[in-house]
């Protein structure tokens, strides 16, 4: 049934196509440019605006930032991944008695055996693939180290950029890293926490996802 | 709502003006949105030239449809993604429930999609008996009190938080009567949480489809449309056939445009691009993605070059809330599931003429939506021409049900008025006649409709030809 339903409606559509003349592709917008500081700061801008948690922090230091932002805010688990470099810095820094910090946890198996315990954890930390100035959002394109529900299941989500990292549009970066030759599975742009305004258009947070989005900028300049 | 067959768009009309909670409603909220659209877009430069840019871009990509739902295709099935093609929303959801129980489901999870409300999906399911959950907070709220949406964007808009407590309260077991809208948000978190685990499949709509990668992307600020498309392990995605694109490169600017437009956001908190099922090695997402390309009528829009504009459109709502007749009846009065602008032209062409037409009639064609329009649809023109091949039984008419209006009293009417105007002595006496009869214009037969809801016109004694005659003027 749905062959020849296509045939059908192919055929109509390249008889309608025929007879109309070939356009142009659209040429580009022009992209725009800022320079570092200004990318980093207007990042912040308009992610803060976002309720985005922002904090610029360093290589040396971003530990520390973490735990005092998580210190004493009775969460009990932090999902994470062992296997990125990020993940590994973590284990080694966590304290094996964590007092006022939520315990560390990793993912185990496929959604299907691992679903309830996700849906109980507290907080995630995850490491991004970049993120774009000019409309202020983080780029994730998760993988087998870290699933997608990584960023979007437990009420809290940590994310970490470098701020080298920090694009000026996203037509840009779909540009400079050649996204048209290799789309994972699954890319996100993501601009603060969860939200709606479908009741009577008053703006609440954390409606499905995560209630909270801290973003750690490490910069090193 | 009113079904289609018993469509009365007059009574609608008096009953939704009368309303005036949904004109409270519905006025806070409009003006907020047209705020927030033009605070987004304060350059307005920048706007004109990104509306040219959404134009010319949707404008190639029709002109070359077939080739890029090829292209997408083959796309999609190197990804692994199974596509689908449905020429009626029946074969559309015959396709969907086929999925559906191929994997014994029972309960979808469904994000935002008005595709599924055009093919009236969750009814048709309910039939055989498996359950459609609508899961983004405005659709999960009309569901629960089984309305259907009466904007695109925001579909419970019509709705005062009053009422969704007392919905929330009757409807979802051991939930609290509460006024407070973080509560109710929480309630309805609490509950669909438990839905996007125990759901078996998601499913959701499509805002662009990329050709050149086989990628569908979806805008949200919930995350359920994250949810539904992850957690299950089956996604179907359906579409009409006009969304896709041809390049990645053009989606940013697309996408600008349509959270501006929708929402008077710079972008939204999650945009979601989808390119392939779960792959070896990933632990989650759909084991599973099915893309549904349906048509239902858009390939006949397609074949007229005008009407094809009707086919740029990228949902956004925003020519709703501009338009002064949408902002003062929401949009359960026009009585089918577009309303606004882009109901007035798109509905006529997709249920025919005699069905929808009148909708055309609500408008007082005074430019707006056109001009707020993200991708330049000229939706006044448009509506001009629904208009004018209701009454076209002509051969050049192309919508379906063309001509349905014409009746002798107004071939007749027409006919004399070209007989009048064409013969100058002719057209004199009946200026005199109009001058000096016209107060005696009854308000009975074919001209009450006019007279009961405006004011009388008052023919002056002299015509202006008259009294420029008098006062001299040379006539060349
Ligand atoms: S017709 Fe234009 S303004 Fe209206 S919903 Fe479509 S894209 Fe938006």
């Amino acid at each position: 049934m749905t062959d020849i339903g296509r045939d059908r409606i192919l055929q109509r559509l390249h008889k309608a196509a025929a007879q109309a003349p070939d356009l142009p592709p659209t040429a580009c917008l022009p992209i725009a440019a800022y320079d570092r500081a200004q990318r980093l700061e207007r990042l912040t801008t308009l992610m803060s605006a976002m309720r985005t948690q922002i904090e610029v922090t360093t290589a040396r230091d971003w530990l520390d930032r973490l735990r005092e932002i998580l210190k004493n805010r009775n969460l009990r688990s932090l999902l994470y991944s062992p296997e990125t470099d990020l993940g590994r810095e973590l284990k080694a820094a966590w304290p094996t008695d964590p007092q006022g910090l939520p315990a560390l946890c990793t993912w185990k198996g496929p959604i299907e055996e691992f679903k309830d315990e996700l849906f109980q954890i507290d907080a995630s930390i995850t490491t991004t693939l970049g993120a774009i100035a000019e409309t202020g959002a983080i780029v994730l394109w998760p993988d087998d180290k870290e699933p997608r529900l990584m960023s979007l299941v437990p009420p809290v989500h940590i994310a970490v950029l470098g701020s080298d990292r920090i694009y000026n549009s996203f037509c840009e970066i779909i540009q400079a890293e050649k996204w048209a030759d290799h789309m994972p599975t699954n890319a996100l742009l993501i601009s603060g926490p969860s939200k709606t305004a479908d009741i009577e258009m008053t703006l609440a947070f954390g409606v499905h996802g995560p209630r909270e989005l801290i973003v750690l900028i490490i910069d090193e300049t | 709502m009113a079904e289609p067959a018993r469509f009365d768009f007059k009574q609608n009309i008096a009953k939704a003006l009368k309303d005036n909670q949904l004109r409270n409603n519905l006025r806070s909220a409009m003006d907020g949105l047209r705020v927030k659209r033009q605070d987004v877009f304060d350059d307005a430069l920048e706007l004109e030239e990104l509306r040219r840019y959404g134009n010319a871009v949707k404008e190639r990509a029709l002109s070359r449809l077939p080739q890029l739902l090829e292209q997408l295709e083959q796309k999609c099935t190197q990804n692994g993604i199974q596509v689908h093609w449905a020429e009626t929303t029946d074969e559309a959801n015959h396709i969907v429930l086929e999925i559906l129980q191929r994997h014994k489901a029972t309960l979808l999870v469904k994000g935002k999609s008005m595709v599924s409300e055009e093919m009236h999906l969750n009814r048709f399911l309910a039939r055989h008996g498996i359950e459609a959950l609508e899961t983004d907070l405005g659709e999960f709220i009309i569901q629960l009190d089984g309305e259907t949406p009466s904007h695109i964007i925001v579909p419970a808009v019509h709705k005062n938080k009053d009422q969704i407590a007392r919905t929330f309260h009757a409807k979802i077991p051991g939930a609290p009567y509460t006024e407070d809208v973080e509560a109710l948000n929480r309630i309805a978190r609490a509950t669909l949480r438990e839905k996007f685990k125990a759901g078996h499949a998601g499913l959701s709509g499509v805002n662009f489809a990329v050709a050149e990668t086989g990628t569908l992307c979806l805008v949200e600020n919930e995350g359920n449309g994250r949810m539904c498309t992850t957690v299950p392990p089956v996604h179907i995605a359906v579409m009409g056939i006009e969304k896709v694109v041809e390049k990645l490169e053009e989606i940013p600017p697309l996408l600008r445009l349509l959270t501006g437009s929708a929402t008077g956001q710079r972008i939204t908190t999650y945009f979601n691009m989808i390119t392939s099922p779960r792959n070896s090695g990933e632990k989650d997402g759909p084991l599973e993605v099915h893309l549904i390309l349906l048509d239902n009528g858009r390939s006949r829009i397609y074949a007229d070059p005008k009407l094809r504009q009707t086919l740029y459109c990228i949902r956004c709502g925003t020519c709703l809330n501009h338009c002064p007749v949408y902002t003062r009846l929401g949009g359960h009065a026009y009585g089918f599931l577009y309303p606004g602008p882009i109901g007035k032209i798109l509905m006529p062409q997709i249920e025919g003429l005699p069905a929808a037409g009148d909708l055309a009639t609500a408008s007082t064609l005074c430019n707006a939506c056109e001009e707020v329009c993200p991708v330049r649809i000229p939706i006044p023109t448009l509506i001009r021409r629904v208009r004018n091949e209701s009454y076209d039984a002509s051969d050049a008419a192309a919508m379906p049900g063309h001509g349905y209006r014409r009746n002798l009293m107004e071939i007749i009417t027409w006919k004399t008025w070209a007989l009048v105007n064409s013969r100058p002595a002719l057209n004199r006496l009946i200026i005199k006649l109009a001058g000096r009869l016209g107060r005696l214009m009854p308000a009975i037969g074919p001209l009450k409709a006019w007279t009961q809801v405006r004011s009388r016109p008052r023919f002056a004694p002299k015509s202006l030809h008259q009294l420029i005659r008098e006062k001299g003027v040379p006539n060349d």
